[in-house]
């Protein structure tokens, strides 16, 4: 039966052995590795029987504070797939010269580039942004938990759903060799004919899918959940960044989506979209990927923003400084994001009128951002200015962020993009901002909330350890290639034949090297502070002195986030509860309607992540069943009328009481 | 301490080729300056930034109990004034060099000078030079000569060079840091890029956007020569026996690595316009005709029926899996029947003085930087001197 290839086609679609690497070692290597860790991983849970716990706790939760913390957890593994392609790069660039190949084959090369650049953004920096959007924002605005809650779960599986089908890719068939955006004609089916840019596009859509859900539900949370008396201008700043970041994922994933369906139909069934011939056009498709990437790259810096923002109030011990035009720079950034994106190809030939709309366009966000950095600048302006690790981070950003945000405008002059455009000083550009002001932000942002979300710090010492390799790695990692650009050098190329350049390189790699001592300093500072969380313990709830309403409830807050809804009377308002010698309420509980949790987010994603497998390979049977049991479990889940429950007042008495026993014990000692 | 560390590789810079900082072409120089401008037109208020980050973390740590605290201030109008309007007014600054400074280093437009110091002659008649991204080498035809030449370019200093360029198959980036800012070569278009070069040499010139496997090896020599030098270039590529039709075009156009340098003595005159319109493969319709019948409503439903199928592919299998089989439309004009599609052009003024005022007086001209400075900030911005005053 298995000699007929029609009827193996049938069921395999183009699946065959030979998808497996089993020739390359590195792969090899890589899944041996991959695998036993995975292996231990597994052994591990179920020799403690943790399986039914993570089900009926976490893989099947709709509390916002566990989604969050899955998110935050699926950014940091992805984060170290995403860095060991941006080591393999480094080190072959680093050794490629002279007539050394390096010791990565093109084919191998450039799919590491291309997961590279997918990985870090899509499902690093979303899903660390996302998580703490939604760990951060309900609490902030005073919320028991999102809007839709069940949609919350269903869109982190989604997420993880692409993540999956891009991790796949490295062991079952390729990935993309396009470079991260797959510009056509290069991704099209005419020179792209193996599987790589499927998964590309089937990894994108799944996830993409969780991203817009997320990004409604988070609107609709910070639009009508609020505490009352929580007027738009007296939200926190985090929470308007993330209703800012909410708006564009919403106006602008749709984009994405709808290009990347495009490209699939020229892919799948022969339209001329983005073809050569026939009237296609590829630049369409720059056009469109950009009017969603340019708002992506916001997406991630609004709430990095808000962190700081945050940050440097509560480190500052003083009220943010210029709330209203923080407010205002933040919309007006959300605006003009949409007005720039003709600036990453300035050298299409547009023509110098319409080049020099978008440069000036693009100069004119740095307004609204310079407003905000005088404004941190400002709010520290007498203060009193507590160096711990968040408010590091931030000083750091501070001055790093400006290097990036210069050689932006720089990049934004047409004719200097000319001649820096795709080169390795772009690289560095956007590396400067995307890790000195994201990656920074969401540093400064897990240090500062971990202790709501686990009760205890996270330890210092190996925390400033990593601190400083990642600083010092970042500065040693990026700034030769800002020179490298200068000397004309341009990116993704994978052998060199001067051999001046060589030193840059095995510089960056140092610098590369350097970070990855600043991600072990990370883990081993997450291990530490689990180890030793006895005494990093915050009873308090608010371990930092701070101003905003998640730190008024205790760590880690209870299901339902707040005994009573809180009443806003200022913008920093668990200061302003604070000053006025706030009183918890002992008595009077009433019972907390709350939301049962639901499988069906997990299903649904899984069964859509199965749909992308079988589009992938041509696995057309796997495809129609997966989508007709998409539908059914929809459905289905409609007439699940076991949705909610309430917690009864008794129950909310005695995890106050227990409360309020810790506090006192906490005064005492 | 970060700047300490930095030290040694000050001294490393030293011996590198900042070709972007110091290039040989007037168009790169401009470039150049409009690059260093922004920069130090953006440090007045990024330094500023810097050093008050710095000075505030360490005026006002925890520590130091004797810098004011104020926990309740957070706004002042003045201040915000200053905050929003100094970054706007750099931009405006900017933002008025890029207006100006796009529109004349559009690589659209002719070139309004040799260099800072040599006005355009009239006689100065541009070289002509048709570039053609391949997979992956650059394929370079010298339409008023004839010759055709791989991954090697050649031309004389102190000569407008018009490029015209297009690709192939994927997209590409025509790049030579040393002669000016680079510009997408697209298959089925065409981009344009006017320079020149004021300095013989050997410079690099590459491919600035990615395009698959062969990507790193798509480099070639850029050789700057002088008039008589590249004279003999020409007449070396004359000799060569090598011939560049259209069957040899589509044997060159697969894709081959790191290519060795090839010229080509003689070259058919309609090549480009075939390459340029996708109609290289004999019986396919260019698109210049196509786009002719479109413009006049196209061929209806009968158009359906003018497809053959696919038979020449560079690529082992094209074609997507639940499409139809690959086809192709089959032309109806032959090629030298096309006419050349005009393009855009923008021509730059060869002479400046109507812009004084007809029958004003000339006003006496000192040159803001010494000749040794050949492309100033100055000229960039106050464009450029008339002949009769060089």
């Amino acid at each position: 039966m298995f000699d007929n290839p029609e009827l193996l086609k049938l069921i395999f679609g183009r699946l065959t052995l030979d998808a497996l690497p089993i020739h390359e070692p590195i792969l090899v290597g890589t899944f041996a590795v991959v695998a036993t860790g995975g292996l231990a991983l597994l052994a591990i849970i179920t020799y403690f029987r943790l399986w039914g716990y993570l089900w009926r706790e976490w893989f099947t939760t709709v509390d916002h504070k566990r989604i969050g913390i899955m998110y935050m957890i699926l950014g940091i593994v992805m984060l170290l797939r995403g860095f060991a392609d941006a080591i393999m790069m480094r080190l072959q660039q680093a050794i490629a010269f002279g007539g050394s190949d390096g010791y990565l084959p093109a084919h191998h090369y450039d799919q590491v580039f291309t997961a590279h650049g997918v990985i870090m953004i899509f499902f690093v920096a979303m899903p660390l942004v996302t998580g703490l959007m939604n760990y951060v924002m309900p609490l902030q605005i005073g919320a028991r938990d999102v809007s839709f809650p069940f949609l919350n779960n269903f869109s982190f599986w989604m997420t993880v759903g692409g993540a999956v089908l891009v991790m796949m890719s490295l062991f079952v068939g390729e990935f993309a060799r396009t470079g991260w955006l797959a510009y056509p004609p290069l991704s099209n089916i005419g020179y792209s004919p193996d599987v790589g840019v499927d998964y590309y596009i089937w990894g994108l859509q799944v996830a993409g899918v969780g991203t817009t859900l997320s990004g409604i539900n988070l609107i609709c949370t910070i639009v009508k959940l609020r505490a009352p008396g929580m007027t738009m201008m007296k939200m926190p700043v985090f929470t308007w960044t993330s209703l800012c970041t909410n708006v564009l994922i919403v106006a602008s994933f749709p984009v994405l989506t709808a290009v990347l369906a495009l490209l699939s139909l020229d892919r799948y069934i022969g339209t001329n979209f983005f073809t050569n011939d026939f009237g296609g056009n590829p630049m369409m498709y720059v056009n469109l990927i950009w009017i969603w990437g340019h708002p992506e790259v916001y997406i991630l810096v609004l709430p990095a923003f808000g962190i700081f923002s945050e940050v440097t109030a509560t480190f500052s011990g003083k009220r943010l400084f210029g709330y209203t035009s923080m407010v205002y720079a933040t919309v007006v950034i959300t605006i003009l994001s949409y007005l720039v994106w003709l600036h990453h190809f300035f050298t299409m030939g547009s023509g110098a009128s319409v080049n020099s709309f978008f440069g000036i366009t693009t100069m004119i966000i740095s307004i609204p951002t310079g407003a905000k950095m005088f404004n941190w600048l400002f709010t520290m302006y007498r203060g009193r200015i507590r160096f711990e690790l968040p408010m590091m981070w931030t000083v750091t950003f501070m001055l790093t962020f400006v290097i990036g945000g210069m050689t932006g405008v720089l990049l934004a002059v047409p004719p200097a993009d000319f001649v820096l455009h795709n080169s390795l000083f772009l690289v560095a550009h956007f590396h400067n901002v995307i890790i000195g002001g994201v990656l920074f932000g969401l540093f400064a942002g897990i240090n500062y909330w971990f202790p709501k979300a686990f009760g205890f710090r996270l330890d210092p010492f190996w925390g400033k350890l990593s601190f400083w390799f990642w600083v010092s790695g970042f500065y040693f990692a990026f700034m030769p290639l800002y020179v490298l650009g200068l000397m004309g050098v341009t990116r993704r190329l994978r052998v060199f034949d001067d051999p001046s350049l060589q030193i840059w390189f095995v510089i960056a790699a140092f610098g590369a090297f350097l970070i990855f001592l600043g991600i072990i300093a990370m883990l081993v500072q997450f291990a530490v502070s689990i180890l030793r969380r006895e005494q990093l313990k915050d009873v308090t709830g608010d371990p930092w002195n701070a101003r905003t309403l998640e730190w008024a409830t205790s760590s880690p807050p209870p299901d339902y986030n707040f005994a009573f809804t809180p009443v806003v009377y200022d913008n920093d308002a668990w200061w302003d509860m604070k000053r006025r010698g706030y009183t918890r309420p002992l008595t009077g509980f009433k019972p907390i309607h709350m939301p049962s949790n639901t499988a069906t987010g997990i299903i649904l994603a899984g069964l859509a992540t199965a749909m992308g497998f079988g589009l992938i390979w041509y696995i057309w049977w796997l495809a129609a069943v997966c989508f007709i049991a998409l539908l059914a479990v929809a459905i289905g889940h409609t007439f699940n009328y076991h949705r909610d429950y309430d917690i009864p007042a008794d129950q909310i008495g005695k995890v106050e009481d227990a409360r309020t026993r810790v506090l006192a014990a906490g005064a005492q000692s | 301490m970060k700047l300490l560390a930095l030290l040694p590789f000050a001294a490393l810079l030293g011996g590198c080729d900042f070709v972007v900082l110091a290039p040989a072409g007037d168009i790169a120089a401009q470039q150049r300056d409009l690059v260093v401008i922004s920069t130090v037109l953006m440090l007045i208020i990024v330094l500023p930034v810097m050093a008050l980050t710095v000075l505030f973390a360490w005026r006002y740590r925890q520590s130091n109990t004797e810098a004011a605290y104020e926990p309740e201030w957070d706004h002042s109008t003045q201040l915000e004034l200053v905050i929003w309007s100094a970054p706007l007014l750099i931009i405006i600054c900017l933002g008025a060099l890029t207006w100006m400074g796009t529109h004349l280093l559009d690589p659209y437009r002719s070139l309004g000078r040799i260099a800072a110091d040599k006005p355009i002659e009239r006689k100065d008649s541009a070289l002509d030079v048709q570039v053609i991204a391949l997979d992956w080498k650059w394929l370079f035809i010298y339409p008023q000569y004839g010759v055709a030449a791989v991954n090697e370019l050649a031309a004389p200093i102190d000569r407008p060079i018009r490029f015209r360029i297009t690709a192939s198959s994927v997209m590409n980036s025509f790049y030579i840091p040393a002669l000016a800012g680079q510009i997408y070569a697209m298959p089925g278009m065409e981009t344009k890029l006017h320079a020149v070069s004021n300095k013989e040499g050997t410079f690099r010139g590459f491919s600035a956007n990615y395009s698959g496997a062969g990507f790193s090896g798509m480099h070639f020599d850029f050789k700057s020569l002088s008039a008589s030098e590249f004279d003999k270039w020409v007449a070396a590529a004359k000799a060569s026996k090598d011939m560049l039709g259209r069957s040899d075009y589509l044997q060159l156009e697969r894709p081959s690595e790191n290519v060795p340098v090839r010229l080509y003595g003689t070259v058919d005159r309609d090549l480009y316009k075939a390459i340029l319109n996708m109609c290289v493969e004999p019986g396919k319709m260019c698109m210049s005709e196509m786009m002719a019948i479109d413009a006049k409503g196209g061929l209806g439903r009968e158009g359906v029926n003018n497809t053959l199928p696919l038979t020449y592919d560079k690529y082992a299998r094209r074609g997507a899996p639940l499409g139809s089989e690959p086809t192709f439309v089959a032309g109806i004009c032959s090629i030298d029947e096309l006419k050349d599609t005009p393009l855009r052009e923008v021509t730059a003024p060869l002479d400046l003085t109507p812009l004084r005022g007809v029958g004003l007086r000339r006003p006496p001209f000192s040159p803001a930087f010494s000749p040794a400075h050949p492309s100033s900030t100055s000229l960039l911005l106050s464009g450029q001197r008339s002949k009769s005053e060089s």
